[in-house]
């Protein structure tokens, strides 16, 4: 990895002030900031090849469609994906799992069960209670362990739920609220021997350190760009491919149909099968230069630099009085989310933002686990390849300050 | 810390946040209002008890941020003795103050929100608590939340 000092100039985002002061951009989890690469090919996009993908026969739309079919190649290779056709571009993670859910729920019955587990981001949990509600399967969920979900998912009640009822098992890579990283290679694997469908959220763990789809083995991987570089607006759904071409697609309309007649039709293979309607080419295109810039930067080096920070952060802020980190107390993805006894979140998070801090206090679209933990919020600092000690020490001095202004310490 | 943030954390909301006044639930109530912000989670709870249209006794409940619990705390405060329809008078000063950041001498305790407008995401915590004894009045089952409601 390029020294932090010279992946920073490459983003424009990160060089202002908040508030009179240098911002420090802790809210990573919930989207990235974008490296000059990435604008550039957007706007180069808008600038020269803009047109529609497909079915064009002029010189732009065939510079379009080329530009997104190798974007797609380009996120296929980034993810290890046996096939370019594997990867089908939607608005995020949240609408690739509904596609997969609505999909999924179709061949559902009663006695059927969908297995999801109690950390999972409203995008990963929503879905699947449509999904039996509208089949009659059952929703059942792998519950976490410990006060501080320190323990991770229960593997003595997964052992017991998962049973050849499961047709689907949704779960998280990476929690968005605890850090929690799963094993998901072996929880994939466990699945697959009960002839479970597995359905991975990699919303937190693409971009942020090496992913290989065949080696841990989901049969749907669902992901954003904008937690990895890339533009707003734009997601992947990775799937095996017979998996694809059987799923049934969400919408309908152009670019997906084989054959419309007045009164059917019949739907292309994947990807275009899902892909209904014009779809996001800048936003691809986007994806695919996040790909180029974090596969320079090398992900085994940005998940080692994530590591060591979230380590830093986690240590200095187990020292402040009266606050509660949730997750994880080794290994974790790159945040970490804690709670103090006395101030809330809102109260922290706008504080520290006076400081030039940006973080996130709220439920993290996780509140039925946090009603759990018995908690109505938390405050979440998430890291990325451009941030620093330096920012770590400048969060935890500010949180002293808030500790002392509310006299919490 | 700056100007706009001891604008927003007056003395008077600290002091409410740190000892709410007329916390907890009222035996006695006879209209309960829940209200919450599916945003960020805070939550409200109001118990009244009228005598003929007026509130004899009210207290509240919850979680959530400074802005939120020492606002509700305040509310309780103010609204005693009040019947629906100057409750809700008293609503929309404190409306126009935290919105605007003008507040007429003759209210002088609400103004300690007059803070809350430069960070328009706290406005609904000013007026969680406020929106939750609305519909206790109102006799509104549905819980209060900011996401129905104006501001």
């Amino acid at each position: 990895m390029p020294s932090v000092p010279d992946l920073r100039r490459d983003f424009p985002a990160l060089h202002q002030q908040v508030n009179g002061r240098p911002l420090a951009y802790l809210d990573n989890a919930a989207t990235t900031q974008k490296p000059r690469a990435v604008i550039d090919a957007i706007v180069g996009f808008y600038e020269r090849d803009n047109s529609n993908v497909h079915r064009g026969l002029h010189a732009l739309s065939m510079r379009a469609t080329r530009a997104y079919e190798g974007a797609r190649e380009r996120v296929a290779r980034f993810l290890g994906a046996a096939d370019p056709a594997e990867v089908v571009f939607t608005r995020g993670t949240t609408e690739s799992i509904n596609l997969v859910a609505r999909g999924l729920g179709a061949a559902l019955q009663p006695g059927d069960v969908i297995l999801a587990t109690e950390m999972e981001h409203h995008s990963n949990l929503l879905p699947w209670q449509q999904a039996a509600r509208r089949s009659g399967a059952e929703l059942r969920l792998v519950p976490v362990t410990g006060a501080d979900a320190e323990g991770g998912l229960d593997r003595a009640a997964l052992d017991a739920l998962l049973t050849p009822a499961v047709k689907v098992f949704a779960f998280t890579h990476g929690s968005n609220t605890l850090g929690t990283v799963n094993p998901a290679a072996e929880l994939c694997a466990r699945a697959r021997a009960v002839g479970a469908v597995t359905v991975l959220d990699a919303a937190q763990t693409v971009g942020h350190g090496a992913f290989d789809v065949r080696e841990l083995g989901a049969d749907f991987t669902a992901f954003s760009g904008h937690k990895m570089c890339g533009p707003t607006g734009i997601g992947v759904l990775h799937g095996r491919r017979e998996l694809l071409d059987r799923l049934e697609p969400d919408e309908t309309g152009g670019g997906m149909v084989a054959q419309a007649g007045f009164t059917e039709s019949r739907w292309k293979p994947a990807p275009e099968r899902h892909e209904a309607g014009t779809p996001h080419v800048a936003g691809a295109i986007g994806l695919a230069a996040a790909c180029d810039y974090l596969e320079a930067a090398g992900l085994e080096a940005i998940a080692a630099h994530d590591a060591a920070l979230t380590r830093l952060a986690y240590d200095r802020l187990a020292e402040l009085p009266g606050i509660r980190l949730l997750g994880p107390r080794g290994p974790r993805g790159g945040l970490v989310s804690f709670a103090f006894a006395d101030v809330h979140a809102h109260d922290v998070v706008t504080l520290a933002d006076e400081d030039g801090i940006a973080l996130r206090g709220g439920h993290h679209c996780n509140q039925p686990l946090m009603r759990k933990l018995g908690l109505a919020s938390t405050t979440r600092a998430s890291f990325y390849l451009y941030n620093t000690e330096e920012e770590v020490e400048r969060m935890v001095a500010s949180l002293r300050r808030v500790l002392k202004f509310f006299g919490a310490a | 810390m700056s100007g706009d943030l001891t604008e927003l954390y007056q003395q008077v909301i600290l002091d409410h946040n740190k000892r709410p006044r007329n916390r907890g639930r009222l035996p006695t109530a006879t209209r309960v209002a829940h209200g919450d912000n599916p945003t960020c989670g805070d939550q409200c709870s109001v118990y009244v008890r009228l005598d003929g249209d007026r509130i004899a006794e009210i207290s509240f409940d919850g979680a959530g941020c400074a802005i939120s619990q020492a606002s509700a705390s305040l509310m309780t405060t103010q609204v005693k003795g009040k019947s629906a329809a100057e409750v809700k008078g008293l609503y929309d000063a404190f409306h126009h103050i935290v919105t605007t950041g003008e507040a007429p001498a003759e209210i002088s305790d609400l103004a300690a929100f007059a803070g809350v407008h430069t960070f328009p995401a706290r406005i609904k915590c000013a007026t969680l608590g406020w929106h939750a004894v609305l519909n206790a009045l109102s006799g509104d089952a549905v819980p209060a939340t900011t996401e129905t409601r104006a501001d």
